[in-house]
């Protein structure tokens, strides 16, 4: 019987649980989970803090997911190493599991830039983990100043759910736009433009760059007094343990298709993992959770003796804020072609034939038509583009291809 | 496993089907006061233009990608029916980024539905299918890989 073992327990070891199970019902899984808590829905955090989900529906699996798939599950301990040769993770309480197939699926954490007098902020929060949520929360109060350093989508979702539980929200990004990972200026325009009607405060182009207590220096040389700070700058990938074991690592631990690394019997899957993008050709760190389950579910198959691989990742983002709904993919590279809708924006990024990348701001219905023609790189020549450029339509795909998507037709 | 499929031939475009998913699904015993003067929700919907009409459902996909992208882990798969517990959904709209068929929209309350086969509502098999006056949507095993 083999011995599964996976370093983390977040959605892609899920993934990477439920991908080992399809194919071997019975050896041992360990799955070594550095929060003291099952899985739980990550990105829901926010709309904990919004009143929107609570901690029982934010149950990423029902209770008894572990014990039906035969895993057992170490919390509150840290992998500190990994030997490759011997086949062995230790522990931070010195303890050693031995493993036949390991999976690294270590996430991320929070990079937090070394801010002058950062030591002196009483109450400051980084927002990622369900813990970081509820620590903000205890903090908050009606009267509350905040600060979120950071707009991207972790600051400005942290925004959203605590409005109306703070006194004011003010948001600053030495970006010179909202969610710029994700949105070219115009769209980001239109954006702000929603968050500050809905009461939010930008400080744009402009960061801390030295903090005294409750009060922020800004590079502008503008100050910002605030009760609490929450920092959302960015994350970095947990791949230390793969780098000292010797294995390949970039921004991420690098994988193939199949999800290995540069070790042998060694695989890594979601936020600590740099795999293919096909939207760009080339390996990215994809923080996104449908790539992270999709990476520990191809990951399983494969520790399990399947063969799978994972060769059609893109980012993608759905996203919104106080009602307005936007949705991203792809790369935005070559020939933009634009459709302003009365309810916003589409922007479409087409080049040598192909649907490389979107940009929607309302207007979302179907918009998964839309990402098929990139993850499937759809010639553009075979399907009546022209036509589905205001509204998603699967009446752009050909008669037989109907047939077959909705027909059972093979 | 049976499915509903489309024979889009014989669609006449009428949306009847559309009516009859939203009552079946209302648990109302009255179509009248379950649908006249409200806008609809329904889990299946028509497209098309002129010329070419046909109804748009679940597929219930062997692999299906909804399952996998929901952030909240509300969609989940169980004896071939894509299934969503509307309790966990938090509208993220997720499912509709990634749905090649473009087969999913939010219910009233912003959280989102999906065809289920009406095989826990009343009707216990497809009411839309029940109701389509030409078998343009039949509700049949084809042998897909479930």
């Amino acid at each position: 019987m083999k011995r599964y073992v996976i370093i983390g327990n977040g959605t892609a070891a899920v993934g990477c649980i439920e991908g080992v199970r399809s194919v071997d019902k019975s050896g041992g899984i360990t799955v070594i989970s550095a929060e003291n808590r099952p899985v739980y829905s990550r990105p829901l955090i926010s709309y904990y803090l919004e009143g929107k989900t609570d901690l029982e529906r934010m149950k990423y699996r029902g209770d008894g997911f572990y014990e039906e798939n035969g895993c057992c599950v170490v919390y509150g301990e840290r992998a500190v190493s990994v030997d490759a040769c011997g086949k062995a993770v230790t522990l931070e309480d010195g303890e050693t599991v031995l493993y036949d197939e390991l999976c690294v699926a270590a996430g991320s954490r929070p990079f937090v830039p070394p801010f002058e007098g950062l030591d002196t902020v009483e109450k400051k929060f980084p927002f990622m983990t369900l813990d970081d949520a509820l620590a903000l929360e205890s903090a908050l109060c009606k009267e509350s100043r905040v600060l979120i350093v950071g707009a991207g989508l972790i600051g400005l979702k942290c925004a959203e759910g605590i409005k109306e539980r703070a006194g004011s929200i003010t948001v600053c990004d030495l970006a010179d736009r909202v969610l710029s990972s994700i949105l070219d200026t115009d769209c980001a325009s239109f954006v702000q433009r929603h968050l500050e009607s809905n009461g939010i405060s930008f400080l744009l182009g402009d960061t801390a760059v030295r903090f005294d207590k409750n009060t922020a220096y800004m590079k502008s040389g503008k100050t910002v007094d605030f009760d609490i700070l929450v920092l959302a700058v960015g994350v970095r990938a947990n791949a230390e343990l793969v780098r000292e074991a010797g294995g390949v690592v970039n921004r991420g631990i690098v994988v193939n298709e199949k999800m290995q690394t540069s070790l042998p019997s060694v695989r890594a899957a979601g936020d600590c993992a740099e795999g293919y993008d096909s939207s760009v050709g080339a390996n990215r760190v994809l923080a996104i959770l449908p790539n992270a389950y999709m990476q520990g579910y191809t990951a399983g198959v494969n520790m399990a003796g399947g063969d799978m691989s994972f060769a059609n990742a893109i980012p993608m983002n759905s996203i919104g804020f106080f009602g307005l709904h936007m949705m991203t993919a792809g790369a935005y590279d070559g020939e933009m072609t634009e459709e302003r809708t009365e309810e916003g924006i589409k922007r479409f990024f087409v080049k040598d034939g192909l649907l490389k990348g979107f940009i929607i701001i309302g207007g979302t219905e179907r918009a998964g038509i839309y990402t098929s023609l990139i993850r499937e790189k759809t010639p553009l020549e075979s399907i009546d583009f022209e036509l589905t450029k205001k509204a998603a339509t699967n009446l752009i795909f050909s008669q037989e291809v109907r047939r077959q998507k909705f027909g059972g037709v093979v | 496993m049976k499915r509903v499929y489309v024979n889009e031939e014989w669609c006449l475009g009428c949306h009847l089907c559309e009516y009859n998913c939203a009552f079946a699904n209302s648990h109302l015993k009255d179509m009248v006061y379950a649908l006249k003067d409200k806008k609809i929700f329904p889990r299946i919907h028509v497209e098309g233009d002129d010329r070419i009409t046909f109804a748009v459902s679940c597929r219930h996909c062997a692999d299906p990608i909804c399952v996998k992208s929901c952030i909240a882990g509300a969609i989940s798969k169980k004896d071939g029916v894509v299934k969503i517990d509307r309790s966990k959904c938090v509208g993220c709209l997720t499912c509709v980024l990634v749905c090649p068929y473009g087969a999913l929209a939010p219910g009233e309350n912003g959280t989102m539905q999906k065809c289920e086969l009406c095989l826990e509502n009343t009707c216990g098999a497809p009411a839309c299918v029940t109701g389509c006056p030409n078998k343009a949507i039949v509700y049949e095993e084809r042998g897909e890989r479930e």
